[in-house]
């Protein structure tokens, strides 16, 4: 194993644990969106280009993207029940 | 449950699964030491017998393809499942009344704006070389589409929006995906009409390392780039609750 | 030291399942679901890989060079994309329920009714 693919490894494995641990959602995305990165160099020490092109595209800018949109509708609505009542 | 007991449970739970797991991952081979010859003859085979240099784009799309088309319908539905939850939900709530529909800008500073706009330009052309090129370098449609989302995407920050209330979003970006999805079914049948086996690769292979070469490999290429573009901009365009993209003039 | 890609794999699932075990926030839930999916990625990639052998793109190398398993980059390029957007499904799913009980706390949701 070349020593890319173990710091890689060790990252990723950083990285999962703390996305568990950050418990605020808001936070969160952006912690997903440095660990999806990592898994990107990861696949890239693995010898799979296509696959890290993806987590790149997906796993740094969508998902993280996809949570903030899916928090503001959240938070939006609450604003609009407080005003109601 | 109370989640005391609910804790104790999972604790037990995943030492258990976690020995089991440890000793299935045991009994692999070693790392590195993978024999598959399934995989190294579609790997050493790609290049003689369908000309497109990229073993990984001539698995997806043409050995594996039927395994490709059941992951696009996978995209379609979880896309069309977002749009019946949220947008039910949006017809039947009260909107915030607005006296006259407005165009607002998305972002408030205008040399933001000026810098997203140019940026729209390079990431159409970055993301149409990479769903074109899919057959010869890595890349394909899955990665281009959604760079291509991320495009169109930028036209709305870059731009002015409105409220969508019980309108309904652009059509188009609803029709791409559609014509994506059924795209790449309907270019399987050509594999029956032509070869005799769906999602056979019918078309002339050309010479390798061509733009036009690998079969129907670049169409295929390209019907998924288109479903992923539009399963992606529905889905944002729901979460939003604006209109994504709007035809110049109208309201 | 081999078993290192397969360690980190398994870690990433039993810490996933913590996160959803012990979740307080459905979108905290979620995302820590796509943690446990990630651990499949790893898994499968580290199960194709071959020793000093390259990616498996021919447009500038000889095709006789040894390359690793194509189908398992197969396999995991697609679940990248597609797993995205079943993750934009589950987000609609928790907007919906914040909507139905007015909380994103699991433990205080109560059951559905008909």
């Amino acid at each position: 194993m070349t020593a890319v693919q173990i710091a890689a490894l060790i990252a990723v494995a950083f990285g999962g644990t703390a996305v568990v641990l950050a418990r605020d959602p808001a936070r969160q995305a952006l912690v997903a969106s440095v660990y999806g990165l990592a898994l990107a160099v990861l696949f890239l020490a693995f010898q799979a280009p296509d696959v890290a092109l993806s987590q790149i595209v997906v796993g740094a800018v969508g998902l993280p993207a996809m949570i903030m949109f899916a928090l503001r509708k959240i938070i939006r609505r609450e604003e609009v029940d407080r005003e109601e009542r | 449950m109370s989640e005391r007991l609910r804790l104790t449970v999972f604790a037990a739970g995943v030492v258990g699964f976690g020995a089991v797991l440890v000793w299935g991952l045991a009994g692999l081979p070693s790392f590195g030491d993978f024999d598959g010859r399934y995989g190294q003859y579609l790997a050493h085979a790609a290049v003689p017998e369908r000309h497109a240099t990229s073993a990984v784009a001539v698995t997806t799309l043409d050995f594996r393809g039927f395994d490709t088309l059941i992951e696009e319908f996978i995209l379609f539905t979880a896309a069309v499942g977002v749009v019946v939850l949220l947008r039910v939900q949006r017809a039947g709530e009260e909107v915030p009344a607005e006296p006259d529909a407005v165009r607002r800008p998305t972002a408030h500073s205008g040399s933001l704006r000026s810098v997203i706009t140019a940026l729209v330009g390079p990431f159409l052309l970055l993301g149409l070389a990479i769903v074109v090129h899919g057959h010869l370098t890595p890349g394909g449609g899955f990665q281009g589409g959604v760079i291509l989302m991320a495009a169109l995407f930028l036209v709305y920050l870059g731009g002015t929006h409105m409220r969508l209330g019980p309108l309904r979003p652009l059509a188009a970006t609803e029709a791409s995906e559609g014509v994506g999805a059924a795209g790449f079914a309907l270019i399987g049948l050509g594999g029956i009409v032509v070869a005799g086996a769906y999602l056979e690769n019918f078309l002339p292979f050309g010479r390798v390392s061509n733009l036009v070469s690998g079969g129907d490999i670049p169409l295929l290429n390209i019907a998924v780039g288109l479903e992923v573009m539009g399963a992606l901009l529905v889905v944002l365009g729901e979460f939003l609750d604006q209109r994504l993209l709007m035809r110049k003039g109208r309201l | 030291m081999s078993f290192l890609p397969y360690a980190v794999a398994a870690w990433l699932f039993v810490i996933g399942l913590y996160g959803i075990v012990t979740s307080r926030n459905l979108v905290h839930l979620i995302v820590c679901l796509s943690v446990v999916q990630s651990s499949t990625y790893v898994l499968l990639l580290a199960v194709g890989y071959r020793t000093n052998a390259t990616a498996p793109i021919f447009a500038d190398i000889s095709t006789s060079r040894s390359v690793v398993d194509p189908i398992v980059a197969t396999l995991t390029l697609t679940d990248v994309v597609v797993e995205a957007t079943v993750v934009a499904l589950l987000l609609a799913l928790a907007v919906q329920a914040h909507r139905r009980f007015g909380t994103l706390d699991p433990n205080e949701m109560g059951a559905l009714r008909g």
